[in-house]
């Protein structure tokens, strides 16, 4: 499903954690328009919890897949308003 | 005669039934303004974003993490927050202040109080937090700082406090806001959906 994803920007959040991966998320998808897909890397486990439970309470914003590849986590966040 | 009283009668229900509609059709009409008043009172109210206020109260390097740590989150979800930053909680906002951690007291910490209690004890555990922080790659509390100014948190200094610890304004973070109290703090805490004192 990856591949089909039509990616408009990734933003790097390695080797940071919490709260970092969801503040930068948010900063990177108000920047977005409508329709354009955001990629996240990610080291933090807690990543998978946090993105998908701020994705859900988020107006404006739709997780569209994560996964999970070893210590790396990915998260695909559409902008939907 | 008695056709005109059966007619009269039948004036009267109608007259009757007529002003019975008409009472209704006005007790509809009531409650349906009443109603939107309402929904736009509860509109103003909700403002389509959830609130937070955070009473930060402590000064320690530990206890610095959690308000920030909520605070920036909050931002995050588009929530109108506040942190309210009194007592030790200002040092938080004092931008070249060390914050330290004390190891006394906490049975948590690797060190007997008997020991923690000696000179220079803070400074060590403080030290020995900040590595396990940096190998753990969690922001700094001054990253934590800008960040939650940048996402447009709220941080607010109690003015009382500035003075009484004779705290010099400029020595706080560009964006923090001075020149608040207690009332202030109150009020916003009343509109909001999460209050919690740190």
């Amino acid at each position: 499903m990856t591949e089909e994803l039509d990616i408009t920007e990734t933003l790097d959040v390695t080797g940071v954690s919490c709260p970092i991966p969801v503040v930068k998320t948010k900063q990177a998808t108000d920047g977005l328009s409508e329709g354009e897909i955001l990629e996240v890397v990610a080291t933090d486990s807690g990543s998978m919890s946090d993105i998908r439970g701020w994705a859900e309470s988020t107006d404006g914003v739709t997780l569209l897949e994560q996964t999970e590849d070893g210590d790396e986590y990915r998260h695909y966040v559409e902008k939907t308003a | 005669m008695s056709t005109d009283a059966s007619e009269t009668a039948d004036e009267m229900a109608d007259r009757d039934e007529q002003s019975r509609q008409a009472a209704n059709e006005h007790d509809v009409e009531a409650l349906l303004e009443r109603i939107e008043a309402l929904e736009s009172t509860v509109d103003a109210m909700e403002d389509g974003r959830k609130k937070m206020t955070i009473v930060a109260t402590q000064g320690t390097f530990d206890m610095a993490y959690p308000p920030l740590i909520l605070a920036s989150t909050a931002a995050a979800f588009d929530w109108d927050v506040v942190v309210f930053h009194t007592f030790w909680g200002l040092d938080i906002l004092h931008e070249d202040r060390e914050l330290k951690l004390s190891a006394v007291g906490n049975p948590n910490m690797p060190v007997p109080n008997a020991i923690a209690a000696v000179p220079g004890m803070d400074r060590l555990t403080t030290r020995m937090m900040k590595n396990r922080i940096e190998k753990n790659d969690t922001a700094t509390i001054d990253e934590l700082v800008e960040l939650s100014l940048e996402m447009g948190v709220d941080l607010q200094a109690c003015q009382m406090t500035i003075e009484l610890m004779d705290y010099d304004e400029s020595d706080f973070y560009d964006g923090v806001t001075t020149g608040v109290g207690a009332a202030t703090a109150l009020e916003h805490m009343a509109n909001s959906d999460v209050q919690l004192l740190v």
